[in-house]
């Protein structure tokens, strides 16, 4: 197991992302955030932190679960745990950043584009994860990254937050061969 | 934990952690009826038949609805309008509905047990909306969940079950999923309609109304199941309404926060009044309102366990 983002580190990556998120979308009136579940919920909510900080003010911030909207419901072995989506805000016409932890095939991406549309019509849709582990099976990329980081299929990514698991840090897992 | 279940047959057999898992689900579903646009993916493709063969308001649209939202496609069956009025049996009208690829049954029958019959000898999912007098499950697990949402917990609370137990399969799953997630039950009603056989189930049978009402944190109604007695266990419905209706002198003697619920249909001014229905402690139409979730949960966490992968680990 080795370390790719310690608190700092992961602190100081939200930090750059809030401020090329306000950089990218000034004036900052239509910009809405919205993390799917579920650290994705916890990067929006720091990300929005820290924008309102830069900006001062505030800005919509709500969560979405996706397991509603997933291509492979028919290929799992057991149901999705479904969490909350709040969503307290129109979506018509906002430029609204998809926030999630890691980046891997798209597939994800593509079903919260997918929720996204039964919400509302925003005016665009961007993407802000925390690492972007490569592997894209979808003709998806993301706006804002954390850390890129290359990795094979035998590795694993772990996304921790204090809010969910006492600690930030993202760790990669080595998988034992079977694959 | 995970969902394994390929039907939804009883409370009965239902863990309680299978049964908060189902609640859970439910809670994130809610959300969807509340929407601009209230459908989601998650059944597409999907077919979903529903075989009532005794009357249903409530329970058949809620589970058709459920499953549109769901965006499955939906085949409704009632008994006058189907080939069972031509003497086939429910097995032949069931293999000929899988014969269809429906995926999911949802039967209504007033046979016990005919849900589970229909599970053993079909491939697809079957849920029960009522068999008999046997069980209700759907029915119970809005009930907890409309309980949990307002009161923030269904272990602890003092729950009293009033009026037909006997008859009831609302009651039957009412008290599996409430003793399972550790409420206490009363149940009380005429004697006749409240055995005390009922005690063997972890719950109390009283005849003190008055104390049973001043006790209880919830109250479930339940509506006289004229069609399912076959003689007369109370000499009138005046004397029930007398006897055991909930009318405003015993509602003052609940307490402030008390919730009245009814699985419907309500019979005004027979086991409640109707200034306690409409009163803003009713949960009535609440319960209809998250039954519509509840279902919606059932059949995706079902679907979850149909596919072919379903019988090899996850990879």
């Amino acid at each position: 197991m080795t370390t790719i983002l310690n608190s700092e580190a992961m602190l100081r990556a939200l930090s750059r992302m809030a401020h090329e998120i306000v950089e990218r979308n000034t004036p900052v009136e239509g910009l809405a955030l919205v993390g799917l579940q579920t650290r994705g919920v916890f990067l929006a909510r720091r990300l929005e932190q820290k924008i309102r900080e830069i900006v001062g003010r505030e800005i919509p911030c709500g969560s979405l679960d996706i397991s509603m909207y997933r291509d492979d419901l028919n290929r799992r072995s057991s149901p999705p745990k479904v969490k909350n989506t709040d969503i307290g805000f129109g979506l018509d016409e906002k430029t609204v950043v998809i926030v999630d932890d890691v980046l891997f095939t798209g597939r994800s991406t593509r079903a919260a584009m997918d929720a996204l549309n039964d919400f509302g019509r925003p005016l665009k849709i961007q993407l802000a994860v925390l690492v972007d582990r490569g592997h894209r099976e979808l003709p998806i990329r993301a706006d804002y990254v954390g850390k890129n980081v290359p990795t094979s299929f035998k590795e694993r990514i772990h996304v921790r937050m204090k809010e969910e698991d006492g600690v930030d840090e993202v760790t990669i897992e080595k998988l034992p061969n079977e694959k | 934990m995970l969902w394994t279940r390929k039907h939804l047959l009883t409370i009965e057999e239902l863990s309680a952690e299978e049964i908060t898992l189902v609640l859970d689900t439910a809670a994130s579903f809610k959300e969807v009826s509340s929407r601009t646009i209230k459908k989601v993916p998650a059944l597409r493709g999907k077919t979903v038949a529903s075989l009532f063969l005794e009357p249903s308001t409530r329970t058949r649209i809620s589970f058709e609805l459920a499953a549109k939202r769901l965006s499955a496609d939906t085949i409704g069956i009632t008994a006058q309008a189907s080939s069972i009025t031509k003497g086939e049996t429910l097995k032949d009208t069931a293999l000929n509905l899988e014969a269809m690829h429906v995926d999911f049954v949802i039967l209504r029958h007033s046979a016990a047990g005919s849900p589970r019959f229909l599970a053993d000898r079909l491939n697809c999912s079957i849920l029960n909306a009522g068999d008999g007098a046997h069980e209700h499950p759907t029915q119970a697990l809005l009930d907890v969940f409309t309980i949990r949402e307002k009161l923030g917990r269904v272990a602890g609370l003092n729950v009293l079950i009033l009026g037909d137990i006997l008859f009831s399969r609302v009651a039957r799953s009412n008290i599996w999923a409430l003793v399972k997630l550790g409420a206490n039950v009363t149940l009380c009603g005429p004697s006749t309609l409240v055995p005390p056989i009922f005690r063997e189930l972890g719950v109390k049978v009283t005849t003190n109304f008055d104390a049973a009402l001043r006790e209880a944190d919830v109250i479930n109604l339940l509506r006289i199941q004229h069609e399912r007695q076959r003689k007369t266990l109370f000499p009138s419905i005046g004397e029930y309404t007398r006897m055991f209706g909930l009318n405003q002198d015993r509602f003052r003697l609940t307490k402030p926060g008390v919730l009245i619920m009814h699985p419907g249909p309500i019979n005004r001014g027979v086991e409640i009044a109707s200034e306690v229905a409409d009163s803003p402690r009713s949960v009535i139409l609440e319960q209809v309102t998250n039954g519509l979730a509840v279902r919606m949960a059932a059949l995706f966490l079902l679907n979850g366990v149909q596919s072919p992968a379903a019988s090899t680990p996850a990879s």
